[in-house]
C-alpha cells in the first residue's frame, strides 16, 4: 500500500514504461473489468458493489489524469462511450433463441427520456438485413390515383419533421402476467426506448399518391426476410404516422430499419415496420399472420381481442430498481419513465408504502405526445423496508392499473399489453427486488 | 410546378396535420414492377395466385424444407408449433397453432410465401406454397389427405377458431 499513497508532487509525468505507470495501467484495466461485470457506479448513487477507490487520485493528491496530457482526437472518429461505462449494454435473451428475437435497453442506467441509438431495444422477425440505401425503394400502391416509387434521395426532398416518440414492444413485461421476474428493470421491461425521429409525414406521401375515397386501411411491408407486414387504419396514417430515416440526429441504425421505417406513434412496436419497402392502400384490414396468429390478446375465456394497437398508459421507476442496492440512508431521488399510447402523460404519482399513500411526482418538460416522460420524486430512506410504486395518468384519463386489476380484467394468458403498476421492494439491507403486492 | 406562385405560400402556411399540395416527387412504377412486389393475400383470399398443390406434394416439400424446424407432425421443433392445441385456448397453458388459433386459411398462404422457409424465404413456387399450405391444414385435421388446394378452395375453408376473435379497436 505504501507506493499507492506516496505522492510525487512536482514530478514530471512518468514515462509509459516506468513501474509506476504500469501499476496505473493495471489498475485501470481492473476498473474496466469491474465495470464490465456490473460493479461500476450506477445512476442515482445506487451501487451493486463498491468500486475500487485509488487514494492517489483523491484529494489532497493530484489525480493521475491531470499529470500528463490527455488523449488526442478520438479514434474511432465516430466516438464511443467512456471505457468506464462498459456495463451499459443491450442485453440478449437469457436463453439462446433458435431465431432472432429481441435485445433489451438498460433503462436503469439511462438518464432523461432519450435512448442512445446504440442502446435502443431491438426486435426482429427474421434478422437484420443489410440494405444499400441507393438500392432501396418504397412502393405506394393500391387504392391510389397514382402509384408511387420513391427512392431515398426523393424521400429526403419531402418536407421533414422531427418528433420525440417512444417505441414499446407489445410483449414488454408480459412475463409479469405469470410471476415476478427476478432480473433487472432491463430484463423485465427493457423492450422500451425513446428517440427523436426525423422523417416525412405519411400524410404528405399519401397526398402525393392521391388516396381514393374507398380507402380505409394500409398494409405496411418490410424488406427483411420475414417481409414483415401489419395493417393500420388510414385515420392513423393521416393523423401522425411518419416515414422516418433519422433517429437522434443520425440515420437509423441497421437494426432500427435503415434506411427507412414506418413510425406509428403510440401503437405497439412491431407495427412501426422496419426496412419499409411497400405501402398498399386497401378498404379493409389484411389480417396478416402477425395480426391474427401473433399480436392478438388471448382472454381467459379462450377468445382473443383484435385489434389492440395502442400501448396502454404505463410508468416504471428505474432508479432505484431491481437488483440494485441502496448504498446508505438519507436523501435520494426516485426517478423513472412514464408513457402512453393514448397521448401525453398528465400526472405520475409515487408511493413508497406499497400504494397506501400517493404523492405527485415532478415531470421533466416538455411533456410530449406518445413520448417518454421522465418523472422525479424526492425521498429520504430511513433504512426501513419500503415498497416503491409509480402510477401514471394520461390526457385521455387512463390510469395505470394495479396488477390485480389488470389480471382481473384480461387474465394471465395474454402475451401482450402488460402495463400494470410495478412494485420494487427495498429491503432493510438496501437490496431492491421485484415483487407482486 | 406545384411549388410555383401560390403553391409556395401554401407550403409555408400549412399546419403539421394538413397535407401539403402535391409536390411532384417520385416516379410511377410500371404494372410489372407492382406485380413483382404485390405479394400480399388478404383474409378473404384476394391476391391468391393461379395454381394449385396437394397434401401429398406438400408432405414431400415439408419433409425437405420445413421438418427440421417444425418437427415431424408440426407439433415439436425449434420454430413455433403448427398443429394441435384445438380446445386449449381457455386452459392455463393454451397451445396456439394454425388449427387452434388462426382465423383465416389464406393468411397461411400469405405467410408461407413471404417468410418461409426461414433460411430462404420467397424461394417456393406458387404451386409449392399451395402444397405446403395444404399439408399444414391437413396436419391440423382441417382437410383430408386427398385434398388439392387452389385459390377458390383455400378461400372457402372455414378455420376452427374463425369465431374466436372479439373485434375491438384500441
Amino acid at each position: 500500500m505504501d507506493d499507492v499513497v506516496r505522492q510525487e508532487t512536482g514530478a514530471p509525468a512518468p514515462a509509459p514504461a516506468s513501474p509506476r505507470r504500469r501499476r496505473f495501467i493495471a489498475r485501470g484495466a481492473a476498473a474496466s473489468l469491474a465495470a464490465a461485470s456490473g460493479a461500476a457506479t450506477l445512476p442515482g448513487a445506487v451501487q451493486a458493489a463498491a468500486p475500487e477507490i485509488l487514494p492517489d487520485n483523491l484529494p489532497p493528491n493530484v489525480p493521475q489524469w491531470m499529470r500528463e496530457p490527455g488523449a488526442g482526437f478520438l479514434n474511432p472518429p465516430y466516438g464511443l462511450p467512456s471505457p468506464f461505462e462498459k456495463n451499459v449494454l443491450r442485453k440478449l435473451p437469457d436463453q439462446p433463441a433458435a431465431f432472432p428475437t429481441a435485445t433489451r435497453t438498460p433503462l436503469q442506467h439511462l438518464f432523461g427520456s432519450t435512448t442512445p441509438n446504440g442502446l435502443f431495444f431491438e426486435r426482429h422477425h427474421a434478422g437484420v438485413p443489410a440494405i444499400d440505401p441507393a438500392q432501396h425503394r418504397l412502393m405506394v400502391h393500391g387504392l391510389v390515383e397514382r402509384p408511387l416509387l420513391l427512392d431515398m434521395k426523393t424521400l429526403l426532398r419531402f418536407p421533414a419533421v422531427s418528433r420525440s416518440h417512444f417505441i414499446e414492444c407489445s410483449g414488454n413485461g408480459s412475463a409479469e402476467f405469470k410471476a415476478p421476474g427476478r432480473g433487472t428493470v432491463q430484463d423485465i421491461h427493457g423492450l422500451l426506448s425513446g428517440a427523436e425521429w426525423t422523417g416525412v409525414r405519411l400524410a404528405d406521401v399519401l397526398a402525393e399518391a392521391g388516396v381514393l375515397p374507398a380507402a380505409r386501411w394500409l398494409l405496411a411491408e418490410g424488406a427483411d426476410a420475414a417481409a414483415m407486414t401489419r395493417s393500420f387504419p388510414l385515420a392513423k396514417a393521416l393523423d401522425d404516422a411518419l416515414l422516418v430515416y433519422g433517429q437522434n440526429g443520425e440515420m437509423l441504425r441497421p437494426e432500427q430499419g435503415y434506411p427507412l421505417r414506418l413510425l406509428l406513434p403510440g401503437f405497439e412496436g412491431n407495427m412501426s415496420v422496419k426496412w419499409l419497402r411497400r405501402l398498399k392502400v386497401g378498404d379493409a384490414p389484411f389480417h396478416t399472420r402477425e395480426e391474427t396468429a401473433k399480436y392478438t390478446d388471448l382472454m381467459p375465456d379462450g377468445t382473443a381481442r383484435q385489434f389492440t394497437f395502442r400501448m396502454g398508459v404505463k410508468s416504471l421507476i428505474t432508479a432505484p430498481s431491481a437488483r440494485q442496492v441502496l448504498d446508505g440512508h438519507g436523501f435520494r431521488e426516485i426517478s423513472g419513465l412514464a408513457w402512453s399510447g393514448h397521448g401525453r402523460i398528465t400526472r405520475v404519482d409515487v408511493s413508497v408504502d406499497g400504494g397506501r399513500r400517493w404523492q405527485a411526482a415532478a415531470l421533466d418538460g416538455p411533456v410530449q405526445r406518445h413520448a417518454l416522460t421522465r418523472f422525479r420524486f424526492p425521498w429520504r430512506w430511513t433504512g426501513q423496508e419500503a415498497i416503491l410504486q409509480s402510477r401514471a395518468v394520461d390526457e385521455a384519463g387512463n390510469v395505470q392499473p394495479t396488477r390485480d386489476a389488470l389480471v382481473g380484467s384480461v387474465g394471465r394468458n395474454s402475451a401482450y399489453h402488460y402495463n400494470a403498476i410495478q412494485s420494487w421492494k427495498v429491503a432493510a439491507d438496501g437490496e431492491v427486488s421485484n415483487v407482486h403486492v | 410546378m406545384a411549388l410555383a406562385g401560390t403553391g409556395a405560400t401554401a407550403l409555408i402556411a400549412c399546419t403539421p396535420a394538413a397535407p401539403v399540395q402535391r409536390l411532384g416527387l417520385g416516379q410511377t412504377p410500371s404494372a410489372g414492377q407492382i406485380r413483382g412486389w404485390d405479394i400480399d393475400v388478404r383474409a378473404d383470399g384476394a391476391g391468391l395466385p393461379a395454381g394449385s398443390g396437394s397434401v401429398a406434394q406438400g408432405r414431400a416439400i415439408y419433409g425437405a424444407r420445413c421438418l427440421a424446424c417444425h418437427g415431424a407432425n408440426g407439433e415439436r421443433g425449434t420454430a413455433p408449433r403448427l398443429a394441435g392445441g384445438q380446445g386449449t385456448l381457455a386452459d392455463k397453458a393454451p397451445v396456439l397453432t394454425v388449427g387452434s388459433y388462426w382465423p383465416y386459411a389464406p393468411t397461411l398462404y400469405d405467410y408461407i410465401r413471404r417468410a418461409m422457409p426461414q433460411d430462404s424465404p420467397q424461394s417456393l413456387t406458387v404451386d409449392e406454397v399451395y402444397a405446403v399450405t395444404a399439408y399444414t391444414l391437413h396436419l391440423n385435421g382441417i382437410i383430408g389427405a386427398e385434398a388439392v388446394l387452389d385459390a377458390a378452395s383455400l378461400a372457402a375453408i372455414r378455420m376452427p377458431n374463425r369465431e374466436g376473435f372479439r373485434p375491438v379497436m384500441q
